[in-house]
């Protein structure tokens, strides 16, 4: 049914669809209402579930840990300082090959602190083998919970639904939450590889010496490169379940006609397309390439989609600093060094801790790449903050 | 009417420069390329202003329309400025930046005039709501856009018994712009806060109504 929601209620009735055994929280700052509004659902009986509000960032990652080896399906959702405290566990979980869901309302990392958006905390556990997937909207913010499930748990790796903090988790957009029976259909039980039971002791990801750790990695390594085809198979699916595009690896707009491309991902793909509405208005093509899948890197697919472009500039909301961008670095990775075409790759960082961007940014950016090809700039910076002796 | 292909028919959603022209237009199908509405509620933490904007959501989501309700947080807490906008359209709303240029302004505290420069951006043929005790030449602000006043914190008191003013301002929102039917407000008052408080508000929601229905009556009989 459509529903005029918020983006956290959104995600928390399309877990609840899911039907989770499991659900670990911690419950105060920072916190979403994702939480909230499913331990509503839960406690009105809606939903049979353990819930279970843990002390910190770490016990909830611990608990959903231990309950999926045992064979739950389990689901926690944090952001920002809380996925950081999490780390540890994270790469446990990837480790362990535990196909839990995850939402992360991104949100910058302190210090200094800051509530607002951007993507720094999933981009800090981008190599911890979690499948990590963006949301356009609270559409498919919600629509890419029943696919996560459904990844995890063909591929046996965990998936973080990766969601816009405020920007979309505190928005009230049009929702259709589909009917149970339509998400059981789509969704079936989950049937865990391995468990771990008192009654036949056994152990998981325990220890590895040298001639055997490097072989986990390699194998996560290969099963997170083959999990492409699980994501595109998923959202095919998906779509034919429910009849609306979600999820997959890629998406592109208006790119036939354009030869400059704009690559992003997250909720700023709707402003760009906006803006790409009013070039094209006034006669100018720009096209845009939105990245779901952050991890695996659909380096193939990005590439194919851009081979004949021959000016793309990439627009992120997270750094790696003391490098750089890091969706524009993967994105000039998946160009072959060989290749002989005189092609401009700009990268820009704009958006951090919650900075709007709006169209007249994009149109500014636009304009200021068909002129020159800016290898790494921040766009909306206010230099007259910024003293000399700081650098 | 009929209304063509070629009629701008957002300009009849827009309100008029002067009082003589408050048309209510809510029952009118917008067309395809009708331009998107964009509101921006200006309040202090603690007077609802972030639940207004998502009750006006709610409520032209259920007049049929597509709508988009956000907030610009800032330290949250009472007495605090804060932002909360609103999109409404015909079609999917995409764009999640701020809201610079709004048509409509509603401004909770008349105080914050003082240190806020809330009207900054508002469109020319944009129009302010202002929950004030005071008339709109009285509050002399430096616009061109239609001014109206309603005192929504004195309602607000009498009414539901606590200084939020949000849902007085909804309703005067509605008959002014008429961009929002008030069923669909009052639906959408019910929606959030089933029972007594709801209804308070929905009794308040309807005062406001009646004042600016009767202040557009006068100004017709004049």
């Amino acid at each position: 049914m459509l529903k005029q929601i918020e983006g956290s209620q959104a995600v928390a009735d399309a877990v609840a669809l899911c039907r989770p055994h499991v659900i670990s929280a911690y419950p105060i700052t920072p916190q979403t209402h994702i939480v909230e509004d499913l331990a509503s659902i839960v406690a009105e009986g809606k939903l049979d579930t353990e819930f279970v509000n843990v002390e910190s960032e770490f016990a909830a990652a611990s608990l959903v840990l231990g309950a999926s080896a045992a064979g739950a399906r389990t689901y926690t959702a944090t952001t920002s300082q809380g996925l950081l405290l999490m780390t540890e566990v994270l790469y446990c979980i990837a480790g362990m090959r535990l196909p839990i869901v995850l939402t992360c309302a991104n949100r910058a990392i302190s210090a200094p602190l800051s509530i607002w958006n951007d993507h720094q905390d999933s981009m800090s556990i981008r190599d911890s083998g979690w499948i990590q997937i963006h949301a356009e909207d609270n559409q498919e913010a919600a629509d890419l919970h029943f696919q996560a499930y459904k990844i995890a748990e063909k591929t046996f790796l965990p998936v973080m639904v990766c969601m816009d903090g405020f920007i979309l988790t505190h928005a009230f957009e049009p929702v259709d939450i589909p009917d149970q029976d339509k998400v059981d259909a789509f969704l079936p039980p989950f049937r865990p590889r391995h468990t771990v039971d008192p009654m036949y002791p056994r152990g998981l990801g325990l220890f590895a010496d040298p001639r055997f750790y490097m072989e986990t990695r390699y194998i996560v390594h290969r099963a997170m490169e083959k999990s492409e085809a699980t994501i595109k198979e998923v959202s095919e699916e998906f779509n034919k379940a429910f009849g609306r595009q979600s999820g997959g690896l890629i998406k592109p707009y208006k790119l036939d006609k354009a030869d400059l491309v704009i690559v992003a991902m997250g909720s700023v793909v709707g402003t760009i397309k906006d803006t790409i509405d009013r070039l094209e208005e006034k006669g100018k093509h720009v096209g845009l390439l939105q990245v779901c899948s952050f991890r695996p890197f659909p380096r193939k697919l990005v590439y194919q989609m851009l081979k004949d472009k021959t000016n793309i500039v990439v627009l992120e909301k997270a750094i790696s600093l003391g490098r750089g961008g890091i969706l524009g670095s993967d994105v000039r990775w998946s160009f072959p060094r060989t290749e002989q075409i005189d092609r401009k790759i700009s990268n820009f960082i704009a958006g951090l801790g919650g900075r709007d961007i709006r169209m007249d940014d994009i149109e500014a950016m636009v304009e200021r790449v068909e002129k020159e090809h800016v290898e790494f700039d921040f766009l909306g910076l206010n230099r007259d903050l910024i003293l000399e002796r700081d650098l | 009417m009929a209304l063509t292909a070629n009629d701008d028919v957002s300009k009849g959603l827009r309100p008029g420069p002067n009082k003589n022209e408050l048309s209510i237009t809510a029952n009118v199908t917008r067309k395809e390329n009708a331009i998107m509405i964009e509101i921006r509620i200006h309040g202090r933490g603690g007077q609802g202003n972030v639940r207004a904007a998502e009750l006006l959501a709610i409520a032209a989501f259920k007049d049929g329309k597509f709508a988009q309700a956000f907030p610009a947080f800032g330290a949250e807490r009472m007495g605090a400025p804060v932002q909360a906008f609103v999109r409404i359209d015909d079609k999917k709303i995409r764009l999640r930046e701020q809201i610079g240029k709004p048509d409509y302004l509603i401004i909770q505290d008349e105080m914050l005039m003082e240190t806020v420069p809330v009207l900054d951006g508002l469109k020319s043929d944009g129009a302010i709501l202002v929950n004030s005790n005071r008339t709109p030449e009285e509050l002399r602000l430096n616009t061109k856009a239609r001014v109206d006043t309603i005192p929504a914190t004195e309602i607000a008191m009498e009414i539901i018994g606590r200084p939020i003013p949000n849902a007085i301002m909804i309703g005067a929102f509605c008959a002014i712009s008429g961009l929002v039917s008030l069923e669909a407000a009052q639906a959408a008052i019910m929606e959030i806060f089933p029972g007594r408080i709801g209804e308070n508000n929905v009794a308040a929601l309807e005062r406001a109504n009646e004042i600016i229905q009767k202040r557009k009556n006068h100004v017709e009989t004049d």
